[in-house]
């Protein structure tokens, strides 16, 4: 991995070795120079300049993360209590980013996190983190204490009036937790289901508090965009969006990985540069750009660059970054379907669409991988699709199963037909 | 007043609400304090429900009604709050598992790089099924989603020690090695209640 701290400010510190960046070695490398640049600023500045900076949530929706900041009710007559909190459930199918960032440099996001909690006037922050990721939470565990002893976390932060405790909470596998409101909920003690909004948690969130969530890698970026400035941000990017961004490449490639490059990298630099290529003997067939609740698509997309809004014009999302790729010995049908049995078996049943129709959906593949198919059933997975499409339930779980499906109908209508005509998987 | 529930039902939900339906196993000191230090990190302590829960399932391996009953108790959440937290997430286990629970990444990636082979494997030489374990109580199997590990795909958790870029021989080494550990610590064990017996005949 480069280690440039001026093009590759989240990996500068991950060396080769898999350990963790202790707190010496962290802010010899300039680290915490954001954090005690921002406690000399007022928050609604650290606001703006986060707003000005361009920087865009790096969970999946891609929102201005300043912007959302910018909806927590502040000044004196706001309340009392806020909450930030770190949404580390990562659990996307092929998502492989935050456990990097945190296992190997856990002080990055530390200072991320403090300098969003005193942006948005919060005292108390926690890490909702998977209960699978040991090692990360051991690691963040460890920072805690470490910065806490340095005076850079706890009470009275570096001699001044502003206190911040940072709680580590471990989740225990459930993709849901990723949709930040069944998160609150979960935190509170609670079976995750998503939470109706309006009220929106910078208004209404945790314990009914003003609250912000961000995602592991959104944090990461905030540092280096306090101690560097909007504009070189900014120029971090080479498309229309800012910064750089954590991609990955996971498939039949010949070399797959995670990588630190400028936002607007085009798909095919990272698919062939730095993940080398296809595996011999194999071609791409298609590709999900930001993990498994992305549309697909194809090799004529290659040349788009990993920007939200040209993977959005491209027909599909960003999502995460990390991009799984599917090749042409690989059976499509038999992707959507394994894709599809994630999504019902972490539906959490509040919402018709999603409960009923994910097993209905997973039935209906089953019965064309299997050879048993009809060619109705294409119409049927149409609608099916259709219905599980966004405004039909309360969080984006369905409408994000909804995505490889519909596109797969779309780009792999062919491979169904023949599963149907065959009566078997070709791939077989 | 008239109720709309039958005096029986009336008696089974007070009971499950003062958490006197079923025997209560009480938690030992050490879990009472491991709970204990999770209180502060919250407004309310609903929030330590599940680490409670992971507590005591640490130190008993499972989550049984009994231990549901006493974490209810103990931090006064309603036994139906707590229940509905447990039976939401995988790693909180309601049934009796094996020393080694093997989480078996069934996600994307593992599919397209041949997670299924490895799972094949797993259930021909082990003889179980995901959900079950084995005979001698070493191996439980269960599918996960995502493990977060994709470019090291396929890959596999054996309790909490992440296994990656597998092939069908490294199963064979992992879990014949794990075998052999919680065999020979059996043995250990044994042997120690063994010469205890042997102390208490001696006094």
């Amino acid at each position: 991995m480069q280690t440039n701290p001026l093009t590759n400010p989240l990996t500068k510190n991950i060396g080769p070795h898999n350990s963790a960046t202790d707190i010496g070695h962290y802010r010899d490398n300039g680290g915490y120079r954001g954090w005690r640049k921002a406690l000399d600023m007022a928050p609604k500045d650290i606001v703006k300049l986060v707003q000005d900076g361009g920087l865009r949530g790096r969970g999946g929706a891609g929102f201005n993360t300043g912007l959302k900041w910018s909806f927590v009710p502040s000044g004196e007559d706001s309340p009392a209590v806020k909450y930030l909190v770190c949404n580390a459930d990562e659990m996307e199918p092929g998502t492989f980013k935050d456990r990097l960032l945190m296992e190997r440099d856990p002080h990055l996001l530390l200072e991320g996190m403090a300098i969003a909690a005193y942006a948005i006037e919060a005292r108390t922050a926690y890490i909702f983190i998977r209960g699978e990721y040991h090692l990360a939470a051991a690691r963040l565990q460890q920072a805690i204490a470490e910065a806490t002893e340095q005076g850079l976390l706890g009470s009275n932060i570096q001699g001044g009036d502003y206190s911040l405790e940072i709680h580590l909470h471990r989740s225990a596998g459930n993709y849901i937790c990723g949709e930040e409101t069944a998160l609150l909920n979960a935190l509170e003690g609670r079976r995750a289901v998503p939470r109706a909004k309006p009220p929106f948690p910078q208004v209404s969130g945790l314990w009914g508090k003003p609250t912000v969530v961000n995602n592991v890698e959104t944090f990461c970026n905030i540092p280096h965009l306090i101690d560097m400035g909007a504009e070189w941000y900014r120029s971090l990017g080479r498309g229309e969006d800012a910064g750089s961004k954590l991609f990955g490449v996971s498939g039949k490639v010949k070399n797959p990985g995670t990588w630190e490059l400028p936002m607007g990298t085009p798909v095919r630099e990272i698919i062939e540069q730095h993940a080398g290529g296809m595996q011999d003997g194999l071609q791409l067939k298609g590709f999900l750009p930001g993990g498994g609740s992305t549309d697909f698509l194809g090799p004529e997309h290659l040349d788009v660059p990993m920007d939200y809004d040209a993977i959005g014009k491209a027909g599909s999302r960003m999502g995460t970054g990390t991009i799984i790729v599917l090749d042409d010995h690989t059976c499509p049908v038999g992707l959507v379907l394994n894709l599809s049995q994630f999504f019902a078996r972490e539906s959490c049943g509040w919402c018709t669409p999603c409960r009923d129709g994910l097993p209905w959906v997973v039935k209906i593949l089953q019965r064309i991988e299997s050879g048993e198919g009809r060619l109705e059933d294409l119409e049927l997975l149409r609608e099916q699709a259709g219905r599980m499409g966004p405004g039909n339930t309360f969080c984006a779980l369905a409408p994000g199963a909804a995505e490889p499906l519909q596109s797969a109908l779309k780009l792999f209508e062919q491979d169904f037909v023949d599963h149907i005509e065959k009566g078997c998987c070709p791939f077989a | 007043m008239s109720s709309i529930f039958e005096p029986e039902i009336i008696e089974v939900m007070e009971h499950s609400k003062s958490g006197q339906g079923k025997p209560t196993a009480s938690l030992s000191t050490t879990e009472k304090e491991e709970i204990d230090r999770e209180f502060s990190h919250y407004e309310d302590k609903g929030s330590v429900g599940l680490e409670a829960l992971r507590i005591v399932q640490k130190h008993r391996g499972w989550v049984s009604d009994e231990s549901l009953h006493a974490v209810s108790a103990y931090l006064d959440i309603p036994v139906a709050q707590l229940e509905s937290v447990a039976t939401y997430f995988q790693l909180i286990f309601r049934q009796p598992v094996g020393k080694e629970v093997i989480f078996l990444c069934k996600s994307a990636s593992c599919w397209i790089m041949g997670c299924n082979r490895l799972q094949e494997k797993i259930q021909n030489k082990l003889q179980i099924k995901p959900g079950e374990t084995t005979e001698d109580g070493i191996f439980t199997l269960l599918e996960t989603p995502c493990l977060g590990d994709c470019d090291k795909a396929p890959v596999m958790m054996v309790g909490e020690e992440m296994h990656r870029n597998l092939t069908e021989a490294d199963i064979d080494e992992i879990l014949d090695n794990k075998a052999n550990i919680n065999r020979a610590e059996g043995c250990r064990h044994n042997h120690a209640e063994g010469s205890r017996h042997a102390d208490k005949s001696a006094d």
